[in-house]
């Protein structure tokens, strides 16, 4: 996130795209409900009527997979009309001429019919926004979770700095993340690309400084491959060796089939987890883990604050904290690191190699944590980036983008669009949550779908129904409810059984690798 | 500013309450409704106090302070003023506080220990409400609720969740979830803010029940390891168990709320299925293994590999959940002693 959630407060408007902030953030959800009550203006934009709708003055309900155009539409209007920050943009932005071109290709008639909305309700939204100041843009997978999810994320960016609303408090692009650390986990260097900090490991600066810290020479000075190429990598053999710390592969990716497939030929498989799982039962070696609140550290939250994580017993039988299992294997390759606790870690080596997290030591975060950057031991932390227009590299960069729609879409043998997402009681593949009693609160996966669908199907609320891609088939309950739009279903990876990930198109973003989790073609029978 | 205080001069700001400039000096004066969560309700009367100048008794919680204010808390006046609401409040429900989950950490216990309230002047006929359990995580003992609104204004103004209302007239107010469901029946979304404000033992988490007194626990602060709003807890922590889990009041970014997975989702931790020891496989079986064997075996294997067909033919994913220390910790594995950049985790799902 660019801002924080205490700026929430104080925003006069909030665009909210493709997030189920009530469900999937709800503590955030109750502070923009706060605001809204004492007068901002909430703008969603969903594909389904979600909870935050209630509160909303405006809702796009958009098909999936058409941000892209409904963003270049709202800038349409925005330029045409000549309603975005011309200050703002002459001084801090490059590229508006391109922008503009593009943009321009996107009038409210084309845009609304690719959204399947109306042309008028484009123009209202952007005139609203035209018209606060300021406004926070805040949004989720439903971005990010696209063959197009780059470019979904471009255009949010493009739409605010069109706007103004960058670089000034309760303003901004942000992205609140899903999982409690995947932050720290990119700010910790767990990239193919980039050293901790953000530092490239293309850099050869940067590979010398971090050698010379590891006391070591020969580190690799290409980038790494992705997930899903290190998946591909184990059926072609291009990948021998294989390390699953702490991710349920076999649930959580796209095409269950095709993710066991690789697994299964993995030549060595090694899984660290705390509990066993589908993924597990692959692996050639199990290692456990400690759990959260077995080990003193950090997590990174969504608005840049390093937050710590404290310990209140010891793992269970031998099993050890994740970073000594890491030091243990370097000691039997023959090196020796130093430290030997988080606070060790952290104090000693991370900070010190990482330049944005190098004012934060343990000793300031014992309450409040502090939000990077924060680049030394006097500096308060940083509540938003990008102040007063200045942008990490100089000038915002404008990236005009054109709308492609998602790699599968609907067809006569697959009529209906799944898109996918979480539920307010369940977390990821609830190897948590299904052992804490949330299963109580919702116990099975579920096929939501719309009522018109379930009239004319004849499928009543409840009753079981096959859903149905080219990968895979699944028997789940229906869900019959007005949140879904005729046309869709909406499911999650919460359940082994009835998984959404049995059905879901591995298409991947070109350049991020993120799956296409939020549309895939799908047929619904009885 | 300056006002005085049972005689004492104490610091109050603009726009302060004079329970609230009290509260700030540490001055008790006992309050029920009144939370800075929610604001002032006026509506309990145990505040009351003396304000030179003012005609009879006036509630602290909605006095503004002014200048040279001077108050008194401390007065028989006063005092039997308190008694008898505090009084009356336990005298319409049952406040028996032996096995009551907020024994030792009530607000109306300490205000009748602070008022000297032994036991209640009258005893009401038996106010047989049913408690309700329908709901997964939490309970309602209306026997003990007093009537204070914290959770009302909570629930509707806090949190925005809009479920808990009053309902009924007269002697028989008393709270009620959409219209008057059972908590378990309505859409009530279990976040707990009602509990954690509530000052009395009316609303209670189910986990505890039983397990623990308040005194008994330690508490120790963490971030709860859910989503990424990244939520600061208060672990209550009785030997090694968590017994129970409240949001840090004033903490960045909560301050003090949770919702249902933040709030209830912490005992996954003691599960039977945990992993407690490496496993090896052999001949399709998992077998225990020492850590010494195991990490062995993998050393050997990723060294053997990496021998034969370069640094590159290894690759290995890092948690998304677990700690930043852990996450740096496998990428300088991967880049320093296999020496390549196949490294990632899941940010994208
Ligand atoms: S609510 Fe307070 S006063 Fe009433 S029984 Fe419980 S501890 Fe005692
Ligand atoms: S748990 Fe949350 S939603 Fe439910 S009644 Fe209490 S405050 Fe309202
Ligand atoms: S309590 Fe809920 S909203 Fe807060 S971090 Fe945890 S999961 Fe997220």
């Amino acid at each position: 996130m660019t801002n924080s959630f205490s700026e929430f407060r104080n925003a006069k408007c909030f665009l909210c795209i493709g997030t189920n902030m009530t469900e999937a953030h709800p503590v955030a959800a109750t502070f923009l409900k706060n605001a809204v009550r004492n007068g901002a203006t909430l703008i969603v934009v969903d594909p389904r009527k979600q909870p935050l709708v209630k509160h909303a003055k405006l809702h796009a309900q958009i098909k999936v997979g058409t941000d892209v155009a409904f963003l270049n539409g709202l800038m349409y209007v925005l330029i045409k009309e000549d309603l975005y920050d011309k200050e703002f943009v002459e001084k801090n932005c490059l590229d508006f001429e391109a922008l503009k071109e593009t943009v321009m290709k996107y009038p409210p008639e084309r845009a609304a019919d690719i959204c399947k909305i109306k042309p008028e309700l484009i123009v209202e939204i952007a005139k609203t926004l035209a018209s606060v100041k300021p406004a926070m843009l805040c949004y989720t997978l439903g971005i990010t979770e696209h063959t197009c999810g780059k470019n979904n994320v471009m255009s949010t960016a493009n739409l605010q700095m069109l706007l103004g609303n960058m670089g000034m408090e309760s303003a901004g692009v942000n992205p609140l993340r899903g999982q409690n650390n995947v932050q720290g986990a990119c700010d910790m260097g767990a990239l193919p690309n980039v050293y901790p900090g953000y530092q490239k490991v293309i850099d050869p600066a940067a590979k010398e400084k971090f050698e010379k810290a590891w006391g070591v020479t020969g580190m690799s000075d290409k980038n790494g491959i992705m997930m899903p190429d290190m998946m591909d990598g184990l059926v072609s053999k291009k990948i021998k060796g294989f390390w699953i710390f702490g991710e349920n592969l076999a649930n959580s990716e796209p095409d269950i089939s095709h993710v066991e497939h690789c697994l299964e030929s993995a030549e060595f498989l090694v899984v660290q987890d705390i509990f066993p799982n589908e993924t597990t039962k692959f692996a050639d070696v199990i290692l456990p883990s400690a759990a959260w609140s077995e080990d003193n550290g950090t997590f990174t939250s969504s608005e840049r604050r390093i937050n710590r994580v404290r310990s209140v017993k010891n793992p269970p039988g031998i099993a050890k904290p994740n970073w000594w299992i890491f030091k243990e294997l370097a000691k039997h390759m023959g090196h020796n690191w130093p430290s030997n606790s988080g606070q060790e870690l952290w104090d000693n080596e991370i900070s010190v190699l990482a330049p944005a997290y190098s004012g934060v030591k343990y000793s300031r975060i014992e309450n409040d944590g502090l939000q990077w950057p924060c680049p030394t031991v006097e500096h308060p932390g940083t509540k938003f980036l990008h102040k007063d227009g200045k942008f990490s590299h100089g000038k915002g960069v404008f990236k005009s983008v054109e709308w492609t729609p998602p790699a599968e879409v609907e067809d006569k043998d697959f009529p209906f669009v799944l898109s996918t997402g979480r539920r307010l009681y369940q977390y990821h593949t609830r190897t948590q949550t299904g052992r804490a009693g949330m299963d109580a609160l919702y116990k099975e996966e579920t096929a939501d779908i719309s009522v018109a669908d379930a009239e004319r199907l004849g499928i009543k609320h409840g009753e079981k129904v096959y859903v149905e891609s080219r990968r895979g088939k699944v028997h789940v309950s229906a869900r019959v409810t007005e949140e879904v739009p005729a046309g869709m279903v909406w499911m999650t990876f919460h359940y082994r059984e009835g998984n959404a990930n049995w059905l879901t198109n591995p298409a991947f973003d070109p350049e991020t690798k993120t799956a296409e989790y939020k549309a895939c073609a799908v047929n619904v029978y009885k | 500013m300056n006002i005085t205080i049972n005689g004492k001069q104490v610091e109050a700001r603009e726009g302060q309450t004079v329970l609230q400039a009290a509260l700030a000096a540490g001055i008790y004066i006992p309050h029920l409704c009144y939370h800075e969560k929610v604001g002032v309700a006026g509506k309990c009367r145990a505040c009351v106090v003396e304000i030179e100048g003012m005609r009879g008794l006036q509630t602290s919680c909605s006095v503004i302070v002014k200048e040279d204010m001077n108050v008194t808390t401390n007065s028989p006046t006063v005092l039997n003023a308190q008694r008898l609401v505090v009084d009356l409040m336990l005298s319409s429900g049952t406040h028996d506080c032996l096995a009551c989950e907020q024994n030792g950490n009530c607000e109306l216990q300490d205000a009748a220990y602070y008022l000297g309230i032994e036991r209640p002047s009258v005893q009401y006929g038996e106010i047989n409400r049913e408690f309700d359990i329908s709901s997964e995580f939490i309970y309602v003992e209306r026997n003990k609720c007093i009537s204070c609104g914290r959770c009302v204004a909570a629930c509707n103004n806090v949190v925005v969740n809009e479920v808990l209302d009053f309902g009924h007239r007269g002697h028989h107010t008393e709270i009620v979830f959409d219209a008057d469901k059972k908590m378990g029946e309505s859409t009530c979304v279990q976040c707990g803010e009602c509990v954690q404000i509530c000052p009395v033992g009316a609303i209670v988490e189910k986990k505890n029940k039983g397990r623990s007194r308040y005194w008994e626990t330690q508490k120790v602060r963490t971030t709860c390891p859910y989503c990424g709003v990244g939520c600061q807890l208060e672990l209550h922590v009785k030997d090694d168990q968590i017994v129970k889990v409240t949001g840090v009041e004033d903490a960045e970014p909560n301050k003090g709320r949770l919702c249902v997975k933040g709030r209830f989702g912490y005992d996954f931790i003691y599960s039977k299925d945990r992993l407690t020891t490496p496993l090896v496989k052999e001949k399709g079986q998992f077998r225990e293994a020492s850590w010494d064997e195991a990490l062995g075996l993998i050393a050997s294997k990723f060294k053997a590999i990496i021998e034969k067909d370069g640094p590159d033919a290894v690759a290995g994913v890092s948690c998304a959940r677990s700690i930043n220390e852990d996450s740096y910790s496998m990428q300088k594995l991967f880049r320093s002693v296999f020496k390549t950049n196949n490294i990632d985790h899941c940010a994208r799902t």
